[in-house]
């Protein structure tokens, strides 16, 4: 994207910028004043408390940590592991299952002098090597579990909700009689707020009774079994993320809308002279056409992705076990909860990085190739 | 314009005639109770009484919704506006005491001689709160229920035994009449949890936090005795003896009431609408025993006044008045909760000898036993709170609890022991 004024000579723009251009100022203050302060100004004083012990409230005084904050998150050690040998016999030992029996990690991250590096740290996960195991283990288990919900969560929701949201951009970028309805039906669960759809989606997923069960149930005769899809780890993420995807997909199916109907029509006329059927059209007609929405879409997606927040605080809380922990959802778990605001605010550090490097990559996949 | 200088006249003139009129120096004072009328009766009849009894102070209530007041208050703090007097959590009152929201309460301790232990609230040998009730909680069961299955039914002097707790629920299950055998509350997320599970894990001999130095969690929360604990705990779910954390929580309110469950761990101030359903079938039980006495939390909302406070002799005065045995009586009956002396228990409604709620005064003075008195205590409770969430889950019990004392430990140390 290039800027017209870019193109003219620096010395110009500079004063069409500083001096005559004060009723614009005057215009764009409150909300430069606003921005200042409430989003400028707390990054800053994120990025500065971080580094520090401050708590939310405390009468001891502010302390500098340096970047200890960042290493309790983001500590990590792998402990290579071997099987259990039995004393007498020498055999390995086995689980019933056949297969080798591990010791803990416990021996060596809780008060194990020979390696202070592992020092309370917890098991993570665990990769099994033929004979030896290596096990993963990190100072803050919790972060890299919300870390790694956020992370699926985002590819998920990404392409699902920006091509569901195409489709029906297409589906409803017709003439028809009555089209508007269908046009407001979709845009609907966009304009109620996310706090109420999540409690009505509570009571949709909820093992009782159901209504996600119930229709189930009756759609295959009641051999469907109801499953308890906030209460169990296995499916409260995706069900999280299902109803997620239906909420916000309205939303982008409008900006995709708004891309299509700036297609001239005129091309679709001639590709059609051409001999050119549904599929070509798409192909090379609309989807041409909507590179620029493309980028929109998918960057809009993955930061509100990335922000998953309102959906676990009133749907799970992060639970079961852990299933449904999101960065900032911890962030704020850290820093209100648990009155840990320098925890808190380096988790938003943590979060603001990856967006921007996510980010930057996508402008860099999706730039302008010349040819 | 005209109308503005009039009225700037007439609020000049209301507020000199009101000086003139009374020389009383205004108190103001907040509580968490908004919504409730009745609660919001009884204290402004309180307050109403104080005023018109001296003429020194004048009282003026402001109330907050309960959800809110916490942090409405720690919002005034970091502002500096808190009123004179405030209504505090009793576990909370530690940090508030410590982080200097608050000032130590200058009252005769004589006057409290009769209180039940929990609604004296007490930093470092300090009186800074004094509560008009406290809280209990039981097992609600149904003597018939017992009786079919031929279980025991325990006493305040005999309770049940942790094993004996078991079974009883394990009998209940093969009856086969009942969705789960008891209902622990596990959709009442928050600090239900520390408070309606903490004093299980004491009765096993574990605690959320050494209290004899309160500077570790290490062996207390992480021990062989809250290993022990931690994998009963787990039992319990894993064997469909109660329901987990997703429960619903209409049916944490409908499902004793309505057949669904046969127990519930429930507080007193479940007690009166589950009174009107079953009548004399209904049975209030005290904790189980598992091993080291039967415990149940006591402490709930009391008064203390603020550290900015340039009136703590009128704060005083007025919580002087406040805690005489009759408002404690009508506390009580007005809402249900256990009042703090022997003398208001009498004369109340529910909790005098015979009455239908007595049982839970006997629980309160006997098994009640404070959340860890500690400024820490506030990450604690959730640090506690997920644990044994986690644990019902199915989470790994050892890991799960040395994770926890950790997480506490590491909380203590950046708060440099939080002046213990």
């Amino acid at each position: 994207m290039t800027f017209p004024a870019m193109s003219r000579s620096v010395p110009a723009s500079r004063s069409k910028l500083l001096d005559a251009n004060l009723a614009g100022w005057a215009m764009a203050g409150p909300a430069i004043a606003l921005i200042a302060v409430f989003v400028i100004a707390p990054f800053i004083l994120a990025f500065g408390l971080s580094f520090t012990n401050q708590r939310l409230i405390s009468p001891n005084p502010t302390q500098w940590v340096g970047t200890e904050n960042f290493a309790n998150l983001l500590g990590l050690g792998i402990i290579p592991l071997t099987p259990e040998v039995d004393a007498a016999t020498g055999e390995i030992k086995r689980e019933p299952s056949g297969a080798p029996h591990f010791p803990s990690t416990r021996s060596w991250t809780r008060n194990n002098p020979d390696h202070p590096w592992f020092n309370g740290m917890r098991d993570w996960f665990a990769v099994t090597l033929g004979q030896a195991r290596y096990a993963v283990v990190a100072s803050d288990v919790l972060f890299m579990k919300a870390l790694v919900n956020t992370v699926l969560f985002v590819i998920v929701v990404a392409p699902t909700q920006g091509g569901l949201a195409l489709l029906l951009a297409l589906l409803i970028n017709q003439k028809l009689p009555g089209i508007n309805i269908f046009r407001a039906i979709y845009f609907m669960p966009v304009v109620v707020s996310i706090v109420v759809v999540s409690l009505l989606w509570r009571f949709i997923y909820s093992g009782e009774n159901g209504l996600l069960n119930n229709m189930l149930g009756a759609l295959t005769f009641g051999a469907f079994r109801p499953v308890d899809w906030l209460g169990e780890p296995s499916t409260a993420l995706w069900a999280i993320t299902a109803m997620s995807i239906w909420q916000a997909v309205g939303f982008h199916m409008v900006i995709w809308l708004s891309g299509l109907q700036t297609i001239s029509p005129t091309l679709y006329e001639a590709a059609g002279i051409e001999g050119a059927n549904h599929w070509q059209m798409f192909r090379y007609v609309t989807w041409p056409g909507l590179r620029n929405t493309a980028v929109l879409v998918l960057v809009v997606i993955t930061m509100q992705a990335f922000g998953l927040f309102s959906q676990i605080a009133v749907m799970t809380q992060g639970g079961p076990t852990d299933s449904t922990q999101t960065v900032v959802f911890q962030a704020v778990e850290r820093g209100y909860g648990k009155q840990d605001i320098a925890g808190g605010s380096a988790i938003s550090l943590v979060l603001f990085l990856i967006v921007l490097g996510v980010s930057l990559f996508q402008r860099y996949l999706t730039r302008e190739r010349t040819p | 314009m005209k109308k503005l200088v009039v009225l700037a006249a007439a609020l000049f003139a209301s507020v000199s005639f009101a000086s003139l009129a009374e020389a009383a120096t205004d108190l103001q004072m907040w509580y968490h109770g908004a919504g409730n009328e009745v609660e919001k009766k009884i204290i402004s009849q309180i307050i109403d009484d104080f005023n018109k009894s001296q003429s020194d102070w004048n009282v003026k209530l402001e109330q907050f919704p309960q959800a809110a007041y916490n942090d409405s208050v720690t919002a005034a703090a970091l502002a500096g506006k808190l009123p004179d007097i405030l209504d505090v959590d009793g576990p909370n009152m530690p940090n508030w005491a410590w982080s200097k929201y608050m000032q130590p309460l200058p009252l005769d301790e004589a006057l409290l001689k009769n209180f039940l232990p929990g609604p004296i609230g007490k930093w470092q040998g300090k009186v800074y709160s004094v509560g008009l009730w406290d809280a209990a909680i039981a097992i609600f069961a149904r003597k018939s229920v017992l009786d079919e299955n031929g279980i025991r039914i325990p006493t305040l002097d005999k309770p049940w035994s942790g094993d004996e707790f078991t079974a009883a629920l394990k009998k209940i299950q093969a009856s086969g009449k009942f969705d789960y055998p008891i209902d622990m509350g596990m959709a009442w997320k928050g600090e239900w949890y520390p408070y309606a599970f903490s004093p299980l894990l004491q009765s096993f001999g574990g605690d959320i936090v050494d209290r004899s130095t309160y500077k570790t969690a290490q062996k207390a929360l992480n021990g062989p005795e809250a290993v022990k604990f931690g994998q009963w705990w787990q039992s319990i779910f894993k064997d469909k003896l109660a329901p987990g954390t997703s429960e619903d929580p209409a049916l944490r309110d409908s499902g004793l009431l309505n057949g669904k469950f046969a127990m519930s761990w429930n507080g007193n101030w479940a007690a009166l609408g589950a009174l009107d359903k079953f009548g004399k079938d209904l049975l209030f039980l005290p904790a189980p025993d598992f091993g080291k006495g039967p415990k149940i939390g006591a402490a709930s909302w009391q008064f203390g006044v603020s550290a900015s406070s340039k009136h703590p002799d009128g704060a005083a005065a007025f919580i002087k008045f406040a805690i005489q045995d009759k408002y404690l009586t009508e506390f009580s009956d007005g809402i249900g909760l256990i009042p703090s002396t022997p003398e208001a228990a009498k004369a109340s409604k529910n909790y005098a000898p015979g009455g239908a709620m007595e049982v839970f005064y006997g629980l309160s003075a006997k098994q009640g036993l404070v959340r860890p008195v500690t400024p820490g205590y506030v990450v604690e409770s959730k640090v506690f709170e997920k644990a044994v969430a986690d644990i019902a889950n199915g989470a790994d019990v050892q890991q799960t609890l040395d994770a926890a004392a950790d997480e506490i430990d590491a909380d203590i140390k950046k708060n440099d022991g939080y002046g213990h």
